[in-house]
């Protein structure tokens, strides 16, 4: 089992909150987290449905590993239709709410209908109510944490709740938990903010039991943690670098897209490195990097707590920032730093607070600034447009000025919350939006790593490196080397990296796990909590059924196979030096074969037959 | 020869003290393997996980061929890593 085989319905219209029974018939196909609450969108929301009305719902889900004693399984997800792609977005986050919300004994939440003025909802266990948010409505994240856990006296709440800037209508505003996780892309913080929904604030001390064969279930969890200890990568080089090694990597390979990926190398990668986050400060003589951190159950610890130099000119007037908090993360740096040509690595972690302290996407963030500073270079956006600040490549003071603007929704900053697609749009350059299906990029150019293009092409999410992995293959070697060059076999690999993701998320591990782990490591401990037969082959089924569902529900919305592409930029112009010199994304080759792969018409439409095949909703 | 020699990660610390941004200049008086270079700055060979010269990757059997470093190469050299 595992699953506490029930969840909480909250009408936020009539403020009404209802205890139903999981459907365990859908459970035994869709798992759970990422795919179970998918199975549950579909069938109670409309695909064309206002992604910002009250008739969108918003679910809160965990996976039946959450909260258990399986190493990373603290993962919680938010399932909705994002209002940034129109596509349905599925968030995944780490650090404590997913296991508290199990603890509490709920699987999920599902949110619907709109508060008609600002709530939050708390849990204790069986306990839950709704209760009035007006004295946080207007509050940071970081200050509405803080709030609840002096109202509740309880240091062990876990508090997951929206920003100043979801508030604003910025589109790719993240729900953001335990202060800086985030369940971050797609805009899902957005959506719970239209709901009038401030916060979720839970307690949960029932533990987390059901589980099929506790004592296969702890022998096997045993083993498969001294896998992910014996491993180079997850028992050492995450722990010590985080994902932040990736920078010097992706840029000597010719594959860091570059202020707003005109480039593919960037000169300053070094400065906003991994590496450069232990190297000691001139000033404090105290590296960047302090600690690393885990999520609740976590024997990886891949997480980065960070200081800025207090002597910056960020934060020298701004003791508050001064103390330790969430560090730079590889995307979230590539975004805010290579992409936008910012070098300066205390300004990046202090923008990194920002987005974590009022609830940003900063991977979408930094690519809407880089393509707000092309722009501005053009002549098209001017200082008019921004308020005096001068937006060009490279300036820190412009990117710390205007993402105090943002977090808050003021000034330009409101211009930057609608995303690159719409500002790119609105003056008049759509095609200097780097975003698939109006979702930005992450950091790994389609040019130098031909599998990515294809991910991103693909993802049911609009433009993720987190649908499809295949940088895991293409540049480090896991779990077998391919050629990142090539396109020749890149639809079998990114479809195999897309079910195993999808299976992933549907369990409540981590991704990070499978630098070590295969499905094979995974469905054995799914395997012993849950009922039913979760074999590797029936691992993969699985993923495949979530990936179809997603995508026929995206279809239903009015997406088409137009929406596969990538920005003419990639398409056409070549890689302007290294590797990949010359080369361009090479989409048209891999999509016709992806498309055939996947059982789908030419036009990426499901078939008959592969509905049936996964038994998907008619 | 000239060519320049990254060591990343867990393989900084056997720069010399002198190397700046992970990289130092190694001049070779005659053409010599990865493995040869790699073993002169005592880098485990299982430790030479990703090895990258000019950014492209050079499989482990193609490390032993002594014409494989060419003047003003960058080779990079990285433990094993990932991150995403
Ligand atoms: S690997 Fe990192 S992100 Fe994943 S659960 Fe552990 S600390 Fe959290």
């Amino acid at each position: 089992m595992a699953w506490t085989r029930k969840f909480l319905r909250v009408n936020l219209t009539d403020g009404t909150i209802k205890t139903e029974a999981l459907n365990m018939d859908w459970a035994r196909e869709y798992l759970g987290q990422r795919g179970l609450a998918t199975r549950y969108f579909v069938a109670e929301v409309d695909p064309k449905v206002d992604a910002l009305g009250p008739d969108n719902k918003l679910i809160m889900t965990t996976g039946p590993l959450t909260g258990t004693m399986a190493s990373t399984g603290g993962r919680y997800s938010v399932v909705t239709k994002s209002p940034l792609t129109g596509a349905i977005a599925c968030s995944n986050s780490g650090g404590f709410i997913g296991a508290e919300m199990k603890n509490a004994g709920w699987d999920m939440i599902i949110f619907e209908g709109k508060a008609p003025s600002p709530v939050y909802l708390y849990v204790e266990n069986d306990h839950a109510e709704l209760v009035p948010a007006d004295d946080l409505w207007g509050k940071s994240v970081w200050a509405t944490d803080e709030l609840l856990h002096q109202k509740y006296q309880d240091p062990q709440l876990r508090i997951c709740c929206v920003g100043r800037s979801a508030e604003a209508g910025c589109l790719y505003s993240a729900i953001v938990n335990d202060l800086h996780r985030a369940a971050g892309r797609s805009g899902v913080g957005t959506v719970m903010a239209s709901k009038n929904l401030k916060a979720v604030a839970v307690r949960g001390t029932k533990g987390v039991g059901n589980i099929k064969d506790p004592i296969r279930f702890m022998k096997t969890v045993a083993e498969q943690k001294k896998v992910l200890a014996d491993n180079a990568v997850t028992g050492a080089g995450l722990p010590k670098y985080g994902t932040q090694v990736l920078m010097n990597v992706i840029n000597e390979m010719g594959a860091l897209p570059t202020r707003n990926m005109r480039e593919v190398k960037f000169e300053g990668a070094h400065a906003v490195s991994g590496e450069a986050m232990h190297e000691p400060r001139k000033s404090d003589g105290k590296p960047n990097l302090t600690r690393n951190a885990g999520c609740f159950g976590c024997t990886i610890a891949c997480g980065r707590i960070s200081t800025i130099d207090r002597g910056h000119f960020s934060v020298e007037t701004k003791p508050e920032y001064w103390g330790n908090s969430g560090g730079l993360e590889y995307e979230a740096a590539w975004a805010l730093g290579p992409d936008t040509g910012v070098d300066d690595l205390n300004a990046l972690t202090y923008v990194n607070f920002l987005c974590n302290e009022d609830g940003m996407d900063p991977i979408s963030y930094g690519a809407t600034v880089a393509a707000a500073m092309e722009l501005y270079e053009m002549g098209v956006i001017t200082q008019e447009d921004t308020g005096g600040i001068e937006l060009k490549f490279g300036s820190a003071q412009a990117l710390v000025a205007v993402t105090e603007l943002t977090a808050k929704g003021e000034g330009f900053g409101k211009i930057l919350g609608l995303g690159s697609k719409r500002m790119c749009e609105k003056y008049g350059h759509p095609e200097l939006s780097m975003t698939v299906k109006g979702q930005e990029f992450p950091a790994y150019d389609p040019r130098g790593i031909q599998g990515m293009g294809l991910t991103y092409a693909t993802s049911n999410r609009g433009a993720c490196h987190l649908r499809s992995y295949t940088v895991s293959s293409e540049v480090l070697g896991i779990p077998f080397k391919t050629d990142p060059l090539a396109t020749e076999g890149k639809p079998e690999l990114v479809i195999a990296f897309q079910d195993a993701t999808a299976a992933v998320d549907s369990s409540g591990l981590c991704i990070f796990t499978t630098f070590a782990w295969s499905l094979e490591n995974i469905a054995p401990q799914i395997d012993a909590a849950c009922e039913g037969d979760w074999s590797v082959e029936k691992c993969a089924e699985l993923g495949a059924r979530v990936w179809n569902l997603e995508r026929d529900f995206n279809m239903r919305a009015g997406l088409t196979s137009a929406d596969d592409t990538l920005p003419p930029r990639l398409l056409k112009d070549g890689a302007n030096t290294g590797p990949a010199q010359g080369k361009v994304a090479g989409l048209a080759e891999m999509l016709p074969k992806y498309y055939e792969l996947r059982g789908w018409t030419t036009e990426g439409q499901l078939t008959p037959e592969t509905r049936a095949r996964y038994g998907l909703p008619s | 020869m000239n060519i320049t020699l990254k060591l990343y990660a867990n393989l900084s610390y056997l720069l010399p003290v002198h190397a700046k941004h992970n990289a130092v200049q190694v001049d070779l008086l005659e053409p010599i393997s990865i493995h040869h270079l790699i073993d002169l700055y005592h880098v485990p060979r299982e430790q030479a996980h990703l090895v990258l010269v000019n950014g492209v990757f050079i499989n482990p059997e193609e490390r032993d061929q002594v014409d494989r470093l060419k003047q003003g190469d960058v080779i990079a050299i990285w433990p094993p890593v990932a991150g995403g």
